[in-house]
C-alpha cells in the first residue's frame, strides 16, 4: 500500500472516530465512547505510519526528505498533532466529551488533505530554497503550537456552549454584530479578491444566515435535552484551565517555530525578519496569544473572554496557514531576490 | 515649594502607572496585531505607478498619507513598537522590584498559618509518635526538592520544602528577550545594510546597490564570480544554484568558495547569499544613445475628452487648447526621482494655468499613466520620442549570479532573545515556585499529619501532587501499629 493510500484509508477512520464521539456524547452512551477512543488510537497510528512511509517512499524516489515539505505533507501531521494530543489529553482528564469537538478537526484537516483537487499528494523534490534542517525543526515546531491551539479551539468552544447565555433583552450589540459579521466577511471576500462586491455580499450574507439559523435552531432545542448535553460537558472552570494550559503549550511551540522560521530565513536569504505576509500573520497570531495570557491576569478577564480570544487566535492561525496564498502579493513563494 | 514637588512627583508616579499597566499592554498587543494585517494586504514598497494603477487616484493619496505603502516602518507603528518596549520594561521593573526580594531570600521564611487555609489540605491519623515517623516524612515529602527544613515545637514538628523558586525569574527573562529582539532590530536597521548585485561570469565587482533606497555600499572587498550554475529535477523543477565565488582583498585572493541557497558565504561580518540568476542580455536591454531631443505628446481634456497631440522640442512651450494654460517641455532626465523613488527615464515640463501658479509635471516614459495622479484638468502622456532607444549589441550567452549581501550587527542581539524566550517560556510555563509543608502534632495515641501545598502557578498540580503525598503517607505510615 503507499502511503496515500493508506492515510487516504485514516481520513476515514477519523471520520469515524468523530462520529462515534458525537454519537456518545449525543447519545450518552458508554460504548461508543470506548470505541472511539480505540479508533482513534489507531486513526492515529495509522496517520504516523503513513507519514514515515511516506518518508521511506521518498528516498525510494531517490529525492529523500522529510514529509514535511507541502500543504499536503503539513496537513496530514497537522491531523496527526490534533489527534494526539487529544488523546494524551483525554488519558489524563478522562473525559470523552472533548473529542466530540476536536476529533471533526482531525478529520477536516485530513479530508482537505486527501479529497482537495487542488492538493497534490505527489511526492515532490526539494526546491533549493527548502533544503534545510532547519524546515523540519520549522514545520515541526509550527504545527505542534497549531495542533494545541486546535484542541484549545475545540475546548473554547465547549467552554462558550457550557457557559451558554442568558438570553435577556435585546442590547445594542445585538444589532452590531450581524452587521459587523456581514461586513468583515463580505470586505475579506472582496479585498481577497475572490469576488465581485455583490458575490463577496452574497458570501456575507450566508455566512450571517447559516450563523444565526443554527445558533437559532439551538435555542429551539428541547430544554431538557439540551441541558442534558450540556451536563455531559466537563465543567466550565475545568474547560477554562485547559484551553489556558494548551494555549500555553502551543505558545512556546509557536514562538520556537517563528524563530526556527527566521533563523531559517537568515540562512537562505541573509535576514531573518521581513515583514512578508506569513511572516506577518504568523506574528499577529503571536500577538493574540500573547494578549490572551497577558488578559488572563486581569481582573474580569477570565472565562468568556478569554474563550473569545482564543477562537480569534485559532482564526489567526488559519489564516496564516491557508489565506496567505490568496493575499494579492507580488511575491511567489520561494522566488525572492528581485 | 512643596506643593510643586508633590505635583510633579504624583505626575511621574501616574505616568509609571500608566506605563506598568497590563491594559496598556493589551491595547498595545492587540493594536499591532490589528494594524499588522493591512500591511498583508497591500503589498509594500512597490513602486508608486504599480499603487496607482491598482488603488487609483484617492485610495493613493490617502494610502500614502498614512504610510502604508511601508508601514511597517512608518512612524505609527515603530511608535507601537516604542509602546511595547516602555511597556515591558516599566512593566517589568515595577513587578521585579518587589519580587526580587521574594526569590533572592538567603533563608526563606515559611509560615504554618499560610498552608492551614489551603484547600489542598489534607489531614490523617497515625498511630507512632512524632519522632518515630519523622524520618519517612522528611524523605517522602522532601524527595525532588531542593531545600528542606523541619522546626521543632513543643507538640511536634513542622517540615517545609520547596523548590524552582527561581522559576518566578521566567517572566523576566522572556520580557527582557522580547526587549533584545527590538534592540537587536534596531541595531541591524542603523548600523547594518541589506544589499544585492547581479555578477555575470567571470567578473568582479566591490560595490553593492541596497535595496530599501537607491544608495550604494563599497565592500571592504571585491567579489568574482567565477562559475554559476543551475541543475533540475527530472521533473524540471530546479535542483541546485551554485555560485563558485571568489574574494579578494587589495588584489590578492583570500577566499574561495561555493555558495547554495541555504549555505552562504560569511566573511568579517559580511553575508553573501545566492539569491537569484539570470541570462545575460536575454531580453536586450534597451540603450539611448543619446538624450532625446523632441517628444510627441498626448493632452487629454478631462472636460471634453478630447485628445490633443503636439510635437514638441526640449525647450520648448505650447498653449494647450480649450484655454488650458501653457505647457513647456523643460528637460529629459535620464534617472528622474519622484518622492524619493527611482522612476527611470521622464521628461521634465512646466505647466503653467491660466490663472495659477507654475507647477512642476514628471512624465516618466516607463508609466504611460503617470499624469493622471496629478488630477489637473489635462493628462499629459508621451506617445513618442526622437532619437529612439536602440537595442544593444546581440549578446553573448553567459549567466549572471545574484546575490544577496547584508551586513547585520544586530543579529547576535537577536539570536540571543530567541534563545532566551524559549528558556523564558519553558521555565515560566512548565515550572512553578512550589512549597510543601507537612505538620505533625502529638495527639493521644499517635499523632495528627496535615499536608499542604502552594505554587504560583499551575495549582492544579500542586493539589494532585498533595493528594498523592498525602494517599502514600496513609499507606506507608498508618501500616505498622506503635
Ligand atoms: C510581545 C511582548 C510580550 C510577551 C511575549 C510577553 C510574554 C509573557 C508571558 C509568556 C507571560 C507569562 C504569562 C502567564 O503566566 O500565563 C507574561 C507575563 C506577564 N507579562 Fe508579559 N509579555 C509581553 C509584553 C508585556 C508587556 C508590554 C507587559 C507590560 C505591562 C507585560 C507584563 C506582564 C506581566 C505583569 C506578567 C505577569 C508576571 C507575573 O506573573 O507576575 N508583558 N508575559
Amino acid at each position: 500500500m503507499t502511503s496515500s493510500a493508506l492515510l487516504s484509508v485514516v481520513t476515514f477512520v477519523y471520520g469515524l472516530a468523530a462520529f462515534l464521539y458525537l454519537t456518545s456524547w449525543i447519545f450518552q452512551k458508554e460504548t461508543p465512547g470506548s470505541l472511539a477512543t480505540w479508533v482513534a488510537a489507531t486513526a492515529m497510528a495509522g496517520n504516523g505510519a503513513g507519514i514515515l512511509l511516506r518518508w521511506v517512499e521518498s528516498y525510494r524516489q531517490g529525492i529523500g526528505h522529510a514529509p514535511l515539505a507541502n500543504l499536503y505533507e503539513s496537513l496530514t501531521f497537522f491531523a496527526f498533532m490534533i489527534s494526539a494530543i487529544y488523546l494524551v489529553i483525554e488519558r489524563r482528564y478522562r473525559s470523552r466529551v472533548i473529542g466530540a469537538f476536536v476529533l471533526p478537526l482531525a478529520f477536516l484537516a485530513m479530508a482537505y488533505a486527501s479529497l482537495s483537487p487542488n492538493i497534490s499528494d505527489r511526492i515532490q523534490p526539494l526546491i533549493p530554497a527548502l533544503k534545510s534542517n532547519w524546515l523540519i525543526a520549522h514545520v515541526l515546531t509550527c504545527f505542534v503550537g497549531y495542533g494545541a491551539f486546535a484542541v484549545a479551539f475545540g475546548v473554547s468552544l465547549m467552554y462558550l456552549l457550557r457557559k451558554g447565555r442568558a438570553v435577556g433583552s435585546l442590547t445594542a450589540w445585538d444589532f452590531v454584530k450581524p452587521v459587523a459579521v456581514f461586513a468583515s466577511v463580505t470586505l475579506l471576500g472582496r479585498i481577497l479578491q475572490l469576488h465581485s462586491w455583490g458575490g463577496a455580499a452574497l458570501i456575507g450574507l450566508g455566512v450571517c444566515f447559516v450563523g444565526y439559523a443554527s445558533a437559532y435552531l439551538y435555542r429551539r432545542l428541547d430544554p431538557a435535552l439540551k441541558q442534558r448535553l450540556l451536563d455531559r460537558l466537563p465543567d466550565a472552570k475545568m474547560l477554562d484551565q485547559l484551553s489556558y494550559q494548551l494555549i500555553m503549550f502551543g505558545f512556546l511551540f509557536l514562538s520556537a517555530g517563528i524563530i526556527t522560521g527566521a533563523v531559517w530565513a537568515n540562512s537562505a536569504w541573509g535576514r531573518y525578519w521581513g515583514w512578508d505576509p506569513k511572516e506577518t500573520w504568523s506574528l499577529i497570531t503571536w500577538f493574540v496569544y500573547a494578549a490572551l495570557l497577558h488578559a488572563r491576569m486581569m481582573r474580569g478577564w477570565h472565562g468568556r473572554r478569554i474563550a473569545y480570544l482564543s477562537i480569534i487566535g485559532f482564526m489567526a492561525v488559519l489564516f496564516t496557514y491557508f489565506g496567505v496564498n490568496l493575499l494579492p502579493g507580488l511575491h511567489s513563494y520561494g522566488a525572492m531576490g528581485q | 515649594m512643596n506643593q510643586k514637588e508633590d505635583v510633579s512627583a504624583d505626575l511621574a508616579q501616574s505616568i509609571w502607572q500608566f506605563f506598568a499597566s497590563l491594559r496598556l499592554t493589551l491595547i498595545v498587543l492587540l493594536s499591532l496585531a490589528v494594524t499588522s494585517v493591512i500591511g498583508t494586504l497591500i503589498p509594500q514598497n512597490e513602486s508608486p505607478a504599480a499603487y496607482f494603477r491598482t488603488y487609483g487616484e484617492f485610495l493613493y493619496r490617502l494610502f500614502d498619507v498614512l504610510d502604508l505603502f511601508d508601514m511597517y516602518h512608518s512612524w505609527w507603528f515603530q511608535v507601537l513598537l516604542l509602546l511595547l518596549t516602555v511597556n515591558v520594561l516599566v512593566c517589568s521593573v515595577d513587578r521585579l522590584s518587589v519580587i526580587w526580594r521574594v526569590i533572592f531570600v538567603k533563608q526563606p521564611n515559611f509560615s504554618v498559618d499560610r498552608f492551614r487555609q489551603r484547600k489542598n489540605r489534607r489531614e490523617m491519623f497515625v498511630e507512632k509518635a512524632p519522632e518515630r515517623i519523622r524520618k519517612s516524612i522528611v524523605r517522602a515529602a522532601g524527595s525532588g526538592f531542593a531545600r528542606t527544613k523541619v522546626e521543632e515545637n513543643d507538640q511536634g514538628f513542622v517540615m517545609f520544602a520547596e523548590r524552582w523558586r527561581w522559576s518566578r525569574l521566567g517572566v523576566y527573562i522572556v520580557h527582557l528577550s522580547v526587549i533584545l529582539l527590538l534592540v537587536g532590530g534596531l541595531i541591524g536597521s542603523i548600523f547594518g545594510f541589506e544589499g544585492y548585485v547581479n555578477i555575470p561570469e567571470g567578473e568582479t565587482v566591490d560595490e553593492i546597490r541596497l535595496r530599501n533606497s537607491a544608495g550604494t555600499v563599497a565592500l571592504p572587498f571585491s567579489i568574482r564570480c567565477d562559475d554559476f550554475s543551475i541543475s533540475f529535477y527530472a521533473s524540471g523543477q530546479p535542483k541546485e544554484y551554485r555560485s563558485r565565488l571568489t574574494l579578494l582583498q587589495d588584489g590578492k585572493e583570500v577566499l574561495e568558495q561555493d555558495i547554495l541557497v541555504n549555505h552562504p558565504l560569511r566573511y568579517g561580518g559580511i553575508n553573501i547569499f545566492q539569491s537569484s540568476y539570470g541570462e545575460m542580455g536575454r531580453p536586450a536591454p534597451q540603450i539611448r544613445k543619446e538624450p532625446i531631443r523632441t517628444a510627441v505628446l498626448t493632452f487629454t481634456s478631462r472636460q471634453s475628452g478630447m485628445v490633443y497631440e503636439q510635437r514638441l522640442d526640449v525647450g520648448e512651450g505650447v498653449d494647450i487648447p480649450e484655454g488650458g494654460g501653457t505647457f513647456l517641455l523643460e528637460a529629459y532626465e535620464p534617472s528622474a526621482v519622484f518622492r524619493g523613488q527611482p522612476i527611470g527615464e521622464a521628461l521634465k515640463g512646466r505647466l503653467t494655468p491660466p490663472d495659477g501658479e507654475p507647477a512642476e509635471v514628471l512624465l516618466p516614459l516607463r508609466f504611460a499613466n503617470f499624469d493622471k495622479m496629478r488630477k489637473g484638468s489635462f493628462i499629459i502622456a508621451v506617445a513618442d520620442v526622437e532619437p529612439k532607444a536602440e537595442a544593444a549589441a546581440p549578446p553573448e550567452k553567459r549567466f549572471y549570479t545574484g546575490l544577496q549581501i547584508t551586513n547585520d550587527p544586530g543579529v547576535w542581539v537577536v539570536y540571543t532573545g530567541f534563545v532566551l524566550i524559549i528558556l523564558g517560556c519553558f521555565v515560566t510555563f512548565f515550572m512553578a515556585h512550589q512549597q510543601v509543608c507537612v505538620e505533625v502534632t502529638a495527639v493521644e495515641g499517635g499523632s495528627q499529619v496535615a499536608v499542604a501545598g502552594t505554587a504560583n502557578r499551575n495549582r492544579l498540580s500542586m493539589d494532585t501532587r498533595i493528594e498523592r503525598l498525602a494517599e502514600h503517607l496513609e499507606k506507608s505510615l498508618g501500616g505498622d501499629k506503635p
